[in-house]
């Protein structure tokens, strides 16, 4: 009932792979990229946390049952946070109405 | 019939008696009876709050209350109604019972996080009544900011946490069921084979585990505001006010399909049982649950329509509410093709089915003109919208609710109550309900807005049905309480299965013994098999 | 896993386990319905901590240059060095859970008493940085101080900074206080290859905190660092 065991050497490897992935963002922090330091920063969170949540945390070994509700939660907070966006970003765009003769 | 059933000798009531046996159990029947007797309570208060604003309203001045205690009437009633009655309502007492029995489960995946669900209930309600007696709240269940935030000098710290903290009672029963359904399902037991009432509890704890994090995250960021001077949706700092209300209406939104998911659940066991016959469209009905679940996060902001939402995500939310109609009108008529030409016998928990059909269609289709854009600027904030959602969370939520409850009752405790007096309840609740809830819509539509405690002159006879209704649904809520109590002791002894039901839960003794099953049942039939034998049979009965 | 099977059919009716509920009737059963139980768990934690990443999206758009003011404020040097204290903690939190798997008992209780010394070590910076927050008055509220002509919006910032780091702290505090148990029960030898669940369920749980971690460190400290 042991589960999957890793390999030590796994471990040792995301760990390094996560630290030189900080030290990426906050170099890339420091450089102007304009309007691309954001995206950059959270793509590479994104990076970490997959690297994460595939390896420390074994969904890449687990059930499907547990890849589904991993999937489910993003899902529902992509709808949280895209119908969220929906509205800000559609702010102060008016419907114009047709002016009356 | 052979002879007259006897009780059986040792049952979960009686192995181990006193305080102690209760608090410290992990049985899940036991903790789902000491739910219902917290809830019961729950709903009595709240129901106090609501006679105070139904006797307030019979003038058209403000002559019983000034308009702060008002407030604080309404907002007491609608806290004590949405968190500490309706969520656990259905799922906490009926599915904390039957789900396990239902599945051939001897308990609840998590017995321990039952409990413990069970104490954190009691919390919150703790803090609730250190509010209610600290003077009351006054914001509306909403506790919408900034009002919540800066304005209200009433207790809107320990109210708010009190529901911050039933919401982690309602996260941990939703994420036991949903282990519970997916793990501990006997042999045989398939999906399709499960029960619709374990279906539409699925749902339900979908929403639950889903939606009651982001509403818990909302209170804190409003506690953060209220207790420390933070500023998260402060105008003055520049933060929106209505974002609370997205992320509010998130989970709010959904909260009403916690309501009535569970409520349909019930439907479908009755439905299928009173009319002899296997439910129509079984994987339909299934799946409806699940898009009800999901639809319903996809729709919050029709609550926000007036509130300055853009007008583009506003015709967006608008089209998407429409969408949850779907799935309900599927159920809905597939309960109406489960009913024909089937041997439909009207006892009790029949009675409030039709009940639900008629108030949960009214309320389902009243829907429709609050999600249409154009017709909301109208009657949003008024009692159209107020009449619209009782017809759902207690026409539909309550019916379902009490007609669960005359269902499982001889399970629950193994005696039948009366017969009469349950179904001249279940006719007074129908009645009382209409007359109480109908001409609210027309006092809606003619404009009367919601919250206020004065009125004009024109509106009074209509209000005075309305409180008029209220007392009659009072009287139909409180008869059950007096044959429930007097079946416990009284009542003749049901035996396993008197409605000559199909579900694994009426196969196990009535009272069910502790562990439920002696041996692990293996499952080979499909659901709701009713044999024209079976009916024969119990038609005799 | 299907060795696992194997084991629980071999053994599930003729010695059970010191660790089987009697709800359940394998250790299998018992150990999938806890895994699951912990992601779900861990899925109401990511739509709970979802409203707040947004309402921080939401004005970090809004109010752009008050937020790169505000978090330049922050040292980066101790938020990098807290990043990497956590990640160490989530690698030797790995290696409890592997030591478990493996009946290792000395180890898991060395990974597990590593894996808390690390994010005391954290909480210890938080600390520092919090106390640095409070003398220059950059706790939003009454006592707010701030010249810039943003100083208003940099209060949001704030908030924002403050629940949310403060409700991670919280999750770390509430991860060393289970850690401690775990290791207590590791130390009195109740775990084995066939029953280590509550070490591998604390592990889920901590690397979620870290998860969390990852994404606040730049979307707080690295706002606008180039000029």
């Amino acid at each position: 009932m042991s589960g999957h065991v890793s390999p030590k050497s796994l471990y040792y490897s995301i760990f390094g792979a996560l630290m030189v992935l900080t030290a990426i963002t906050v170099f890339a922090a420091y450089v102007n990229l304009g309007a691309m330091n954001a995206p950059i920063a959270l793509a590479i969170a994104t990076f970490k946390a997959t690297l994460v949540v595939l390896f420390f945390m074994h969904v890449r070994y687990s059930s499907r049952l547990t890849k589904l509700v991993v999937v489910t939660s993003l899902f529902f907070l992509a709808i949280l946070l895209g119908e969220m966006m929906m509205d800000y970003a559609s702010r102060g765009m008016g419907v114009v109405l047709p002016t009356l003769q | 019939m052979l002879d007259t059933p006897k009780l059986p000798e040792r049952h979960y009531l009686n192995n181990g008696h006193g305080l102690k046996s209760w608090l410290l159990t992990k049985d899940h029947k036991r903790i789902a009876i000491m739910y219902l007797i917290s809830i019961s309570a729950m709903f009595l208060l709240g129901g106090l709050f609501a006679g105070a604003v139904r006797l307030e309203l019979m003038t058209p001045e403000g002559d019983l209350f000034l308009a702060d205690t008002y407030n604080k009437m309404f907002t007491m009633h609608g806290v004590v109604m949405v968190f500490f009655f309706l969520i656990p309502s259905t799922p906490a007492v009926l599915g904390n019972f039957l789900i396990p029995p239902m599945i051939g489960a001897k308990d609840l995946a998590f017995p321990r996080i039952n409990l413990l669900s069970l104490y954190i209930f009691w919390l919150g309600a703790a803090f609730f009544f250190y509010a209610l007696f600290a003077g009351g709240v006054d914001t509306g269940w909403t506790f919408y900011t900034p009002f919540s935030s800066f304005s209200s000098n009433t207790n809107v710290i320990p109210t708010a946490l009190g529901a911050f903290i039933s919401g982690f009672s309602s996260i941990l029963t939703g994420l036991n069921f949903i282990v519970t359904i997916h793990r501990m399902r006997a042999p045989g037991l398939t999906w399709f084979r499960l029960p619709l009432f374990v279906w539409a509890h699925y749902a339900t704890s979908l929403i639950q585990v889903l939606g009651t994090p982001v509403v818990a995250i909302t209170i804190i960021m409003v506690f953060v505001e209220r207790a420390f001077g933070f500023g998260i949706f402060d105008p003055t700092r520049g933060g929106d006010p209505v974002l609370f209300q997205h992320l509010f209406w998130f989970y709010s939104h959904p909260a009403v399909y916690i309501m009535i998911l569970p409520a349909m659940g019930v439907i479908s066991e009755i439905v299928s049982t009173f009319s002899r016959k296997t439910i129509f469209g079984y994987s339909f009905v299934a799946f409806s649950s699940l898009a009800i679940a999901v639809f319903g996060f996809i729709v919050w902001a029709h609550h926000m329509f007036v509130a300055g939402i853009s007008t583009y995500s506003a015709l967006v939310f608008s089209f998407l509410s429409f969408s949850v109609a779907i799935p309900s009108a599927v159920k809905t008529f597939n309960w109406a093709a489960t009913l024909y030409k089937g041997a439909i016998s009207f006892e009790t928990p029949m009675l409030y089915a039709y009940g639900f059909f008629g108030l949960f269609l009214i309320g389902g289709l009243t829907g429709l003109f609050l999600a249409t854009l154009g017709t909301d600027i109208h009657l949003h904030d008024t009692y159209f919208v107020v009449s619209h959602f009782h017809y759902i969370m207690v026409g539909g939520a309550i019916m379902g609710y009490l007609g669960g409850l005359h269902f499982w009752w001889p399970k629950l405790v193994g005696r039948m109550y009366s017969e009469f007096l349950s179904r001249v309840s279940a006719i007074l609740v129908f009645v009382g309900f209409n007359l109480t809830f109908f001409p609210q819509f027309i006092l809606g539509y003619m404009g009367m807005p919601r919250r206020y405690h004065a009125y004009p002159d024109e509106f009074q006879v209509l209000n005075i049905l309305s409180s008029a209704g209220a007392g009659v649904l009072g009287i139909g809520y409180l008869l059950p309480v007096i044959y429930f109590l007097w079946s416990l002791k009284r009542g003749e002894v049901a035996g396993p299965n008197p409605w000559g039901a199909s579900g694994l839960e009426w196969q196990i003794p009535s009272p069910p013994p502790t562990e439920n099953f002696k041996v692990q049942p293996v499952v080979h039939g499909e659901p709701y098999e009713y044999t024209p034998h079976v009916a024969r049979e119990a038609n005799l009965v | 896993m299907s060795n696992a099977v194997a084991h629980a059919e071999a053994h599930g009716h003729a010695v059970p386990h010191d660790a089987l509920q009697h709800h359940f009737e394998t250790m299998q059963q018992q150990k999938e319905a806890s895994t699951l139980g912990m992601w779900v768990f861990l899925l109401t934690e990511v739509l709970f901590f979802g409203g707040l990443f947004f309402a921080y999206l939401l004005y970090r758009v809004w109010y752009f240059d008050a937020f790169a003011e505000a978090s330049r404020t922050l040292d980066i040097s101790l938020g990098a060095f807290n990043t990497a204290v956590l990640i160490g903690s989530s690698l030797t939190m790995a290696l409890a859970v592997r030591s478990a798997q493996t009946n290792q008992r000395s180890a898991t209780v060395r990974w597990l008493i590593s894996t808390i010394v690390l994010g005391c070590v954290f909480l210890g910076v938080k600390v520092i940085e919090y106390a640095d927050k409070f003398e220059h008055h950059h706790v939003p509220g009454p006592n707010f101080v701030s010249e810039s002509v943003w100083a208003a919006q940099e209060q949001i910032f704030f908030s924002l900074y403050f629940t949310m780091t403060g409700l991670h702290a919280l999750h770390m505090i509430v991860g060393v206080g289970v850690m401690s148990v775990v290791t207590w029960m590791a130390a009195k030898g109740r775990f084995d290859e066939h029953y280590y669940t509550p070490v591998e369920m604390t592990g889920l749980y901590w690397h979620f905190v870290d998860l969390v971690w990852i994404y606040l460190f730049p979307l707080l400290y690295l706002v606008e660092r180039h000029n």
